[in-house]
């Protein structure tokens, strides 16, 4: 009994470490183009105008920001592509010469909670002075408080959960919200096609996937669009769908919208093509870097929808200097995540830049300042389709959204 | 004095060595804090590591005692935490003070987990071995999905609980009032929770545990449930009731996995039921078979060092999980080798580690 027990704690010992992680994140929703201050390497325009009350000062001193995002597990590749994006703008920053120079630390939270509040102590622990994170909704929920106590002026580049901002006056998404991402598709369905009979298959153990398809809901039945079909899955069944995909079958559905993340969309992809079913996807913005994944026949995901923020085919200057530069360091194209971070650290720099702060100030100080700022902020990114970027009292983005379609392996706007 | 110690028997000795350094260890971590020498990052940690110490010396007594493997401990850790929850927020109008509060939440948690403790218990203990195993790693599974279906409010009507099954409802179907807190919002989990928890209510849980356990061991219960574990007929040949003594032990561990959980639950502001999956469950198993089976300082020293190694290891960056990982096996493999407990054996005359109920 004793040596069994020993052989499975070990073996789940090992298999722990590949599986921690995985679970709720986002972003929010609408096709890429220009960018902030970017290349142009002029001073930044202070695009914002001065801030409402703050320190009027000359912005100056070297910031400390710091980044939590899962760099190791399930959802490592969002940490990632934060993370290389966010040295890329830091590193543009820096270049500039100006008098505000920044630092990127950064700490894993493998996508947990638990570890994300660690994470973020780690991180007070290295003097941080802005958090541009959590990268995913779950840690940023049981981060954000602590922010918010301490008051760390906190941008998260793509945790899109609605509470993330709720009540927070320190808190600011790159993303759309979680509701807004399950509206703004149902209108956008409802709006471009004719009569769908949809299905949705969710996630039911996931805060992200189950917030959007809750909003999508809402909005379709408010719309009197037709729902044929719902079906759910959770963290511990996510590799076959036929269930599901039999049961959208046989209910009719013509469309499918997959509130959910690429890696178990791809595998419906793959088994309703199997099936012989070929109804319309719909994705958001987690389905974005469903061509990424290894194995995966991406022929399969020709025609399907999604609502994503940054299109790395983007013909905008901005948008291909960035693509261009990620590409070159890290080898592979970046994605609406890597995008977000990079709008961030520029968010960031504009807002210290519209408050006067300088890093000598003490984190509360820092904080108002720049929430002062954020109110008249606008600023154009590479996630905002051409459109400004401002931000409400409460913490959330307002910008333009697009769809996107896959077609020959690129996203290509309808 | 010196006679009463001399009189003693080795195992009672042991038990008091392990309630003197976990008292020890507190007033240094106090000491430490107070001095201004622990960085937010360990003071972070005190309360989870409290809270994982509690679990693994509940789940020892299941595994280690009982003899037999439970792989849905998280389960009742899940549930102790979500009861804690609904407590503290339910209540944080009418009692605000927030020690009190902690402690209601604890004594709900634990009840409620002991309960449901008791309903898997009675019809899982008539399993054995692998078949126990695999039932309790359902209900750990059945309670998280529960858990993903429920929705609970509170307003001055009082609570208010949902079921969310057929996935249509969510937190606006329980009609709340507008002072209404959304306490558990289905697979969102409860968010906007007070923190309550601190690290001295977490130490006087690990003691309460210790306590609770070394003396359901050192009892004529404990020893009639060893017996069951060493041989179940010689036991039922000798007129113990196999059933009441396996469930004895196995409430009590689940009541204790509840307190845990809630302590747990209310030092973050949010919870979501995914947390408490089946790696959960491995992972304080795991801390249970490093330290030793029925060993509980070692389950204690075993939790303290692998919460703390992941975060020790984080400038190393990608290797950490690699690095967590080769030191687990290494230390597994380095306790269970002849040879080394052998050689530690000459260096200590009574090696400590050999009684398997130490």
């Amino acid at each position: 009994m004793k040596k069994r027990i020993l052989a499975l704690a070990l073996a789940a010992a090992l298999s722990l470490g590949l599986l921690a992680g995985c679970g709720g994140d986002t972003n929010g929703g609408d096709t890429a183009t220009p960018t902030p201050a970017a290349d142009n390497t002029d001073t930044p325009s202070t695009q914002a105008p001065d801030d409402g009350g703050g320190s009027a000062g000359e912005a100056s001193g070297t910031f400390t920001i710091g980044m939590i995002g899962p760099l190791t597990g399930g959802a490592a590749i969002y940490g990632t592509a934060v993370l290389n994006a966010a040295q890329i703008a830091v590193e543009e920053i820096n270049a500039l010469g100006g008098p505000v120079q920044f630092n990127l630390i950064s700490a894993d939270d493998v996508n947990d909670a638990e570890t994300a509040v660690n994470a973020y102590n780690n991180l007070m622990d290295q003097g941080m002075q802005i958090l541009l994170g959590t990268v995913t909704t779950q840690p940023a929920l049981a981060v954000v408080p602590y922010t918010y106590d301490e008051r760390v002026f906190t941008l998260t580049p793509s945790g899109s959960g609605d509470d993330v901002i709720e009540g927070n006056d320190n808190v600011y998404q790159v993303c759309f919200t979680d509701s807004n991402q399950g509206t703004r598709s149902a209108q956008y369905i409802d709006e471009h096609f004719e009569d769908p009979k949809i299905a949705i298959i969710y996630k039911n153990d996931d805060p992200y996937s189950q917030g959007i398809r809750d909003n999508f809901y809402a909005e379709a039945t408010a719309r009197g669009m037709e729902i044929v079909y719902e079906g759910t899955f959770g963290e511990a069944n996510q590799t076959d769908f036929n269930v599901q995909l039999t049961g959208a079958e046989s209910a009719g559905a013509d469309m499918i919208f997959l509130p959910i993340y690429y890696t178990p969309a791809s595998v419906i992809l793959t088994q309703a093509n199997q099936m012989g079913y070929h109804p319309t996807f719909f994705g958001v913005d987690g389905m974005d870097g469903i061509l990424t994944v290894p194995g995966f026949d991406t022929s399969l995901a020709e025609g399907v929808y999604l609502l994503t923020p940054f299109s790395a085919d983007a013909e905008d200057e901005a948008t291909q200097a960035f693509v261009t530069e990620y590409q070159s360091r890290f080898g592979d194209t970046p994605n609406q995540f890597a995008a977000d971070a990079y709008d961030g650290i520029y968010i960031i720099y504009e807002a210290i830049q519209a408050a006067g702060v300088t890093a000598d100030m003490s984190n509360e100080e820092i904080c108002d300042a720049l929430i002062a700022a954020m109110g008249d902020l606008s600023l154009v990114g590479l996630t905002s389709a051409g459109s400004e970027m401002t931000w409400d009292d409460n913490g959330a983005v307002s910008k333009d959204p697009a769809a996107v379609i896959i077609e020959n392996g690129t996203y290509v706007t309808p | 004095m010196k006679s009463y110690f001399k009189n003693m028997k080795r195992a009672t000795k042991v038990d008091y060595a392990t309630y003197a350094g976990v008292i020890l260890a507190f007033v240094v971590v106090m000491a430490c804090k107070s001095l201004g020498l622990l960085n937010r990052q360990m003071t972070g940690m005190l309360v989870p590591i409290c809270a994982y110490i509690c679990m693994a010396l509940s789940l020892n007594l299941t595994v280690g005692i009982l003899g037999e493997l439970s792989l849905g401990h998280a389960g009742f850790m899940s549930v102790g935490a979500f009861s804690g929850i609904i407590v503290s927020m339910s209540l944080s109008q009418t009692v605000p003070n927030e020690l009190v509060r902690l402690v209601l939440a604890l004594v709900v948690g634990t009840l409620i987990a002991a309960v449901v403790g008791l309903i898997v218990g009675v019809p899982v203990l008539r399993l054995r071995g692998d078949y126990l195993a695999i039932v309790t790693l359902a209900f750990g599974e059945i309670i998280k999905d529960i858990i993903n279906c429920l929705l609970v409010g509170w307003d001055e009507r009082g609570l208010h609980f949902a079921f969310n099954f057929d996935g249509n409802q969510n937190i606006q179907s329980l009609g709340l009032s507008e002072n209404g807190i959304e306490i558990i919002k289905g697979a969102q989990g409860a968010s906007g929770n007070d923190r309550i928890a601190t690290f001295t209510v977490g130490f006087v849980l690990v003691m309460i545990t210790l306590i609770v356990v070394l003396n359901l061991v050192r009892s004529r219960t404990g020893r009639a449930v060893m017996a069951i574990r060493d041989n179940r007929i010689a036991a039922e040949s000798v007129g113990i009731n196999v059933t009441k003594y396996k469930l004895i032990a196995f409430v009590t561990s689940a009541a204790l996995a509840g307190a845990a959980g809630a302590l747990f639950g209310l030092n973050y502001a949010s919870v979501n039921a995914a947390q408490f999956d089946f790696n959960t469950s491995i992972l304080v198993l795991v801390y249970v078979v490093l330290g030793g089976l029925g060993n509980m300082w070692g389950s204690i020293i075993a939790t303290v060092v692998l919460y703390v190694l992941p975060e020790a290891l984080r400038e190393y960056a990608d290797l950490r999980m690699l690095l967590y990982a080769i030191i687990l096996i290494l230390v597994m493999l380095a306790t269970h080798n002849p040879r080394l407990r052998d050689l530690a054996g000459r260096i200590i005359p009574r090696r400590r580690g050999a009684e398997a109920d130490g």
